[in-house]
C-alpha cells in the first residue's frame, strides 16, 4: 500500500499533464496540476531550508570541527530570510502604495536587494570566474593529441577560442579575400554552424528520446526506481 | 583551522596597500546616491471605505562619483547627493568575497571557507524567499485566501474557481506530506508529493522533449543537399552554392553519424562502424567547441570580476568615465 498509493499518483498526475498537450478538454486540468506542481516546488524549498537548518543547528550545538562557519551560515540564512519575507527597506510600490507588502524585495535600496548584490552575485560569479584556471589546468595536464580524436577536439577547441578574440584577426586577418572562409573568425563561425551544429542536434536528439522513454517507463509504471531500494520490478 | 604566519604576512601587505590606496588621489570604493522623493496621492473610495491620503517615501538612485563632484563644487552645502554607506559597505563585502574566493587558487583558507558558508546560507534563503513571493503569495494563498492578498499584497488578485481552490488545498496537503521528510516516523508520507512532482515532471517532459527537441530538430535536419543560391540580380551564383550545398549535406550527414553512434542495438562493425567513426570525429569537434566556448565564458566572468575590483573598487580604471578625475591624472597626483 505504502508503494502502490505513490505509484497511482504519479500515473494519474502523468498522464493528465500528457492528455492536457492532447485534448483541449483536459487543458484546464493540466494548468491546474501545473499550478499545484509550482505550489509543491516552492514548498520544497522550505524542506531544502529545514534541513540545511538541521544539519547545521547539529553542528553548532555539538561543537563540530568547523562550527563557526555553521553558525555563519545560519546566520546568514536568517538574516536573508527575514529581509525578503519582510521586504525590509523596499520602496512600496506606485500602484499600490497603500499596501504594506507591495514593494519589491529584490529591488534598489531594499535589504534583501542589497544582500543579493553584495554576496550573492560576487561569489558565485567569482566561484565560475575561478572555473576558467581549473578548466585551463585540467586541460593542460589532460589534454594529449595522441589520436585522431583527440586532435580534433583541442584543433577545434584553439579554433574557436582564437576565432572568437582578437589575437584570430591577428593571426589570420592576411588571408586573401578568396581565403577568407579559412580566417580563424569566418573558420570558427563555420565549425559552430555545421559541425556543432550536427553534433548537439544528434546530442539533443538522443537526450529527448531518452527522457520520453525514461517518463513512459515511469507513467506506466514499470520504474519505480525513484521510490527507493526495492522499487523497480 | 588557524591563521599560519605567511597568511597574516599576506592579509597585513594587502591591508597596507589598499590603505595605500584609499588615501591616493581619489581615494577608492565609495558609492554615491541621489535622493528622489516619491509621492503617490490616494483618493477616497466610498465603496472600500478608504480615505483620501498622500504617501511619499524617499528613493535613493546610485550616481557616479562624477555627479557627486559637480554637485559638490556647485553648491558645497547641497545634500541631494551623498555618499550610501549601507552601499559602500556592500562594495566593500563584495571585494572581499570576490578575493576570498579567488584566494582558493593557492589553497583552502579560513576566507573561501567563510565566503562558502555565506553563500550557501544566503542561497538557501534567497530561493526560498523567491518561491514565497512570485508562487506561495500569488497561487497559494491567494487561491486561499484571496481577501487577504488583494487587501495587503495584490490588489489585482482575482478570486479562483472552486476547481482551483480544492486543488490548492490539495497542493497545501502535499507540501505539508513533504515537509514530513524532516520527521524520522513519518518521513513514509513524502512519498506521496515526490510521485506527484515525478509523474506531472514526466507528463511534462515527454511533450516538451518530443517536440521541442526530437520533432524540431528532426525537422531542422531536413535541408535541400543541393541550395541553391542566387545573386541580387537573381542570377545563379555558384561559389554560395557550393559552400551552403556542401554545409547542408556536411550537417545531414553529421547528424545521421551521431545518432548511429548513439545507437548501441547494432554491433559497430562494417558499415555502421565506420559511420559511427564519422559520428565520433563529429562528436569531438562539438565537444572541443563546448569546451571552446566554456573557457570563452569563464574567463569573460573572469574579466567581469577584475573589472569590478579595478574600477568599481580600487577605482583604477575608469573604463565608462564614471569619475571627475581620471587614472593618468591620479598618478600625477601622486
Amino acid at each position: 500500500m505504502k508503494r502502490m498509493i505513490p505509484m497511482w499518483i504519479a500515473i494519474v498526475a502523468g498522464f493528465a499533464m500528457l492528455f492536457s498537450a492532447f485534448f483541449p478538454v483536459t487543458e484546464s486540468l493540466g494548468e491546474i496540476f501545473g499550478d499545484m506542481f509550482n505550489v509543491v516546488a516552492a514548498i520544497a524549498f522550505i524542506l531544502g531550508a529545514g534541513s540545511l537548518a538541521k544539519i547545521n543547528l547539529a553542528k553548532v550545538s555539538r561543537r563540530d570541527p568547523g562550527w563557526g562557519y555553521a553558525a555563519v551560515t545560519l546566520a546568514c540564512f536568517a538574516l536573508t530570510l527575514a529581509a525578503g519575507l519582510g521586504k525590509i527597506g523596499a520602496a512600496p510600490n506606485p500602484k499600490f502604495a497603500a499596501l504594506a507588502w507591495s514593494g519589491d524585495e529584490r529591488a534598489e535600496g531594499a535589504l534583501f536587494g542589497w544582500i543579493y548584490e553584495s554576496a550573492l552575485v560576487p561569489i558565485t560569479s567569482t566561484m565560475f570566474a575561478l572555473l576558467a584556471f581549473y578548466v585551463a589546468s585540467a586541460a593542460f595536464r589532460a589534454f594529449r593529441a595522441k589520436n585522431i580524436d583527440a586532435i580534433l577536439l583541442l584543433s577545434t577547441a584553439f579554433i574557436v577560442l582564437l576565432g572568437r578574440t582578437f589575437a584570430g584577426v591577428v593571426l589570420t586577418g592576411w588571408f586573401p579575400d578568396w581565403a577568407s572562409g579559412l580566417r580563424l573568425e569566418n573558420f570558427s563561425v563555420y565549425i559552430m554552424q555545421v559541425f556543432n551544429t550536427a553534433g548537439n542536434r544528434a546530442i539533443i536528439i538522443g537526450i529527448a528520446l531518452g527522457v520520453a522513454a525514461t517518463s513512459l517507463r515511469i507513467l506506466l509504471g514499470v520504474d519505480r526506481s525513484w521510490m527507493g531500494t526495492g522499487g523497480s520490478k | 583551522m588557524k591563521l599560519s604566519k605567511a597568511w597574516i604576512v599576506v592579509l597585513l601587505v594587502v591591508i597596507a596597500l589598499i590603505s595605500l590606496r584609499a588615501m591616493t588621489g581619489q581615494g577608492m570604493g565609495r558609492v554615491y546616491v541621489k535622493a528622489a522623493p516619491q509621492t503617490v496621492e490616494i483618493s477616497a473610495d466610498a465603496a472600500t471605505g478608504t480615505e483620501a491620503k498622500t504617501i511619499r517615501w524617499m528613493e535613493w538612485h546610485a550616481v557616479p562619483p562624477k555627479d557627486y563632484t559637480a554637485a559638490q563644487a556647485a553648491d558645497p552645502a547641497q545634500t541631494s547627493i551623498q555618499m550610501s554607506w549601507a552601499r559602500t559597505i556592500g562594495l566593500w563585502m563584495a571585494a572581499f568575497f570576490t578575493l576570498a574566493i579567488f584566494s582558493f587558487m593557492y589553497r583552502d583558507n579560513p576566507g573561501y571557507r567563510v565566503a562558502e558558508a555565506v553563500i550557501i546560507g544566503v542561497s538557501a534563503a534567497y530561493w526560498m524567499v523567491i518561491g514565497f513571493w512570485d508562487t506561495i503569495v500569488p497561487k497559494l494563498l491567494g487561491g486561499l485566501t484571496p481577501a487577504f492578498v488583494r487587501e495587503h499584497i495584490l490588489p489585482t488578485q482575482i478570486d479562483q474557481s472552486f476547481t482551483q481552490n480544492i486543488a490548492m488545498w490539495c497542493a497545501l496537503a502535499l507540501g505539508i506530506m513533504l515537509l514530513m521528510r524532516l520527521s524520522s516516523k513519518g518521513a513514509w508520507i513524502s512519498l506521496w508529493p515526490l510521485a506527484f512532482i515525478i509523474g506531472v515532471t514526466a507528463g511534462l517532459k515527454i511533450v516538451s522533449h518530443v517536440e521541442s527537441d526530437l520533432l524540431a530538430q528532426s525537422v531542422a535536419t531536413f535541408k535541400p543537399l543541393a541550395a541553391v543560391q542566387r545573386d541580387a540580380s537573381g542570377a545563379f551564383d555558384l561559389m554560395p552554392t557550393i559552400w551552403k550545398s556542401l554545409a547542408n549535406i556536411l550537417v545531414v550527414v553529421g547528424v545521421l553519424c551521431c545518432l548511429v553512434y548513439f545507437f548501441f542495438s547494432v554491433e559497430h562493425k562494417g558499415l555502421v562502424g565506420r559511420g559511427a567513426r564519422v559520428g565520433i570525429w563529429y562528436l569531438m569537434i562539438t565537444f572541443g567547441a563546448a569546451f571552446g566556448f566554456t573557457v570563452m565564458g569563464r574567463v569573460a566572468l573572469l574579466a567581469a570580476r577584475m573589472e569590478f575590483l579595478f574600477d568599481d573598487w580600487l577605482w583604477l580604471i575608469d573604463p565608462a568615465g564614471k569619475r571627475a578625475v581620471d587614472v593618468a591624472a591620479m598618478i600625477v597626483g601622486i
